[in-house]
């Protein structure tokens, strides 16, 4: 089913898949807890104006797991190394919702390589008191009412695994293992990631699908309020995945604050 | 043959209005802890009874269930350990994967086996689907955690003369030195359950007891896997003792009372799959590989009938789990041919984990079965002589 399939590349001796496409200044789209597949619409579109480079994250779809991997730090110095191999500057990282979670993980890091940061839906950070879960506890709840919580559209998300070829089938439940294994718990975030994300010092996007009942709203503007000079936006009939949702503004939302935010 | 007399322990009152979940989510309103006291006092009096007939006992634990009420095994072990006289006390098993402080787990069965004077089995286990919201540890590489569990606490009890440090991926220990150390030596035995080849090859390779629940006519093909793992470590075949099988058990003088007393104890298998579905199956319990088949609505059949039908056994009839071997049930004539057919299908199985109390049976109603199963077919099975693997066909 995949024309344009996945190329892969070597950092640190761990394979992963690497989706390659466009030409121009270079974006690293990082994906959600659910994968990405290459026939995503919204890789074109970004890809139209962009080089898009969308990595497979180790232990998802056909990449592969290191055994030492656990944490999402791991994927941020992973990515880290994987700029500076393919010696990416001036970069675009944009990542959804657990992809969010990596790319600001990224940036507090290192933004040396960056130039605006887009974050998603994102994940990783802990906003409420103890009691209160910031985010739906997926592993609690039966898929009819995921894909109810998570789409603005549930059709999008609603899968018949009984005629998808072998593979991706394989791919889908590697990634809700990695999810897993990377976010079990604490659930969903790093309690440290908020009191870091001052470090962040590059033009920074918070992007929202309005209809998303994983993570609210408020989560997304308390993310935005954590980041120096941030900006806001929402995204109407979309949810958890504004990027599969409206694969247009996604990428229109994209390129205007990178064309408004750059000197 | 040794039988070990096993209850879950549950709270059957909130069996009739579960709103479809009897685990993790059950709200604890539903518990009345004065109903709870006494059904604890009854489990712990059936067990001492067991312990004077000559039958051995099982503990176990889960966590938010009104299935089994015993949270912390140790609890029960240490009433037993105290207040039994001669029974092996087998905890199978104790979860050491979820378990926060494997040096804790060492510290209590090492003081369990002192306290009984050396009747501990020590049973690890991975723990069912549904403890790991409850304990909320990672279901992925839940192993790797069991297996560096399991390393850290034999070092503990067989250290004896000098503390030792313990810096690793799961767990960061300085001066370990458990007091007391425990009674039996080098270390309290080994039990483990699995339903997996690969698992059953390990424990094979390690020589520990391997226990399964539920395989019915499927056990033997884990037996032989666990006999092939055993021998390559340069041993010979590995003896009956080596091997154990929980079957629910109900006997009676004739047979149509036994068939009502089946009845009751098979409420365990129909209770006890009664959990909200998001909880049955958490990531990273099973491959991948079977999570993968598992979407595409492929579950492979667990159980077996001796002439290859597939049960159900949630909600097999009494016959049906009497076919697969899950439920031995009749006079006690009927189940010891039932026992040792099965004992000589599998090429020897030397440790029967009875299940001999379920549900909602009262305690006149368990106080039977396990006096009659005790005086008219344990005898028998301790007089039978095990075959040998290798003279049985699979």
């Amino acid at each position: 089913m995949t024309a344009d399939p996945a190329s892969s590349i070597v950092v640190n001796n761990i394979r992963v898949e690497l989706i390659e496409r466009g030409r121009g200044k270079p974006l690293l789209f990082l994906h959600p807890e659910i994968g990405i597949e290459p026939t995503s619409p919204v890789l074109d579109r970004l890809a139209s104006r962009t080089r898009v480079l969308a990595p497979v994250h180790p232990g998802f779809g056909r990449s592969e797991q290191p055994k030492s991997f656990d944490t999402v730090d791991d994927l941020a110095y992973f990515y880290l190394d994987l700029l500076e191999q393919l010696d990416l500057r001036q970069i675009i990282v944009v990542g959804v919702s657990f992809g969010g979670w990596i790319a600001a993980e990224i940036a507090i890091k290192s933004g040396e390589r960056l130039s605006h940061l887009v974050l998603a839906n994102a994940i990783g950070i802990k906003v409420g008191d103890r009691e209160t879960r910031d985010i739906v506890d997926i592993y609690a709840i039966p898929e009819s009412e995921y894909v109810q919580l998570a789409y603005f559209n549930p059709e999008v998300g609603t899968h018949d695994y009984k005629t998808m070829p072998d593979a991706q089938v394989l791919a889908a439940a590697r990634n809700r293992e990695a999810t897993a294994r990377y976010a079990w718990s604490p659930y969903m975030h790093d309690p440290k990631l908020r009191g870091r994300l001052y470090r962040i010092d590059i033009p920074t996007l918070v992007l929202w699908g309005a209809s998303d009942r994983i993570v609210s709203e408020s989560y997304g503007r308390a993310y935005c309020a954590a980041i120096t000079g941030a900006r806001f936006e929402l995204i109407e009939r979309a949810g958890h995945f504004p990027h599969l949702e409206q694969p247009e503004i996604f990428a229109t939302r994209v390129f205007s604050f990178v064309e408004e935010t750059s000197q | 043959m040794r039988v070990y007399q096993f209850t879950e322990q549950p709270y059957p009152d909130a069996w009739k209005d579960h709103g479809g979940s009897l685990r993790v989510n059950l709200p604890n309103r539903k518990c009345d802890p004065k109903i709870a006291a006494d059904l604890f006092h009854r489990y712990y009096d059936e067990w001492l009874l067991a312990d004077e007939l000559g039958l051995d006992i099982m503990l176990n634990e889960h966590h938010q269930t009104a299935t089994c009420m015993s949270s912390t095994v140790i609890v029960g072990l240490s009433v037993l350990a105290r207040q039994t006289k001669r029974a092996r006390l087998l905890v199978l098993g104790y979860p050491i994967g979820h378990r926060q402080d494997p040096l804790r787990v060492a510290e209590e069965l090492a003081t369990i086996d002192v306290v009984s004077r050396g009747r501990l089995d020590m049973g690890f286990i991975k723990g069912v689907p549904y403890e790991f919201p409850c304990s909320n540890q990672n279901p992925v590489g839940v192993m790797d955690r069991f297996w560096e569990a399991h390393d850290f606490i034999v070092k503990a009890m067989t250290s004896h003369d000098q503390p030792f440090n313990w810096e690793s991926e799961h767990f960061h220990y300085r001066q370990v030195n458990i007091w007391p150390r425990p009674w039996q030596q080098p270390h309290p035995p080994i039990w483990s359950t699995t339903g997996s080849k690969g698992n059953a090859r390990v424990l094979g390779e390690r020589g520990y007891v391997i226990a399964t629940l539920g395989t019915g006519y499927n056990t033997r093909a884990l037996y032989d896997v666990y006999r092939e793992g055993y021998m390559s470590k340069g041993r010979p075949a590995p003896a009956a003792d080596r091997f154990a099988y929980l079957g629910l058990v109900a006997v009676a003088s004739n047979e149509r009372e036994a068939r009502e007393r089946g009845e009751r104890v098979a409420s365990y298998l129909r209770a006890a799959a009664i959990v909200f579905p998001p909880f049955r199956n958490p990531p990273g319990f099973l491959s991948t590989a079977d999570n993968a088949r598992l979407m595409r609505g492929e579950t492979p059949p667990r159980s077996y009938t001796k002439d290859r039908r597939v049960i159900d056994m949630r909600s097999a009839s009494v016959q049906e789990l009497i076919d697969a071997a899950i439920l031995f049930c009749g006079t006690p004539a009927q189940v010891y041919d039932q026992i040792v057919d099965f004992c000589e299908y599998c090429g020897g199985m030397g440790n029967l984990l009875m299940m001999g109390h379920a549900g909602s049976m009262s305690h006149a109603d368990t106080v039977e079965n396990l006096t009659l199963f005790a005086n008219e077919v344990f005898p028998r099975l301790k007089e039978y002589k095990q075959p040998s693997a290798t003279a049985t066909a699979a």
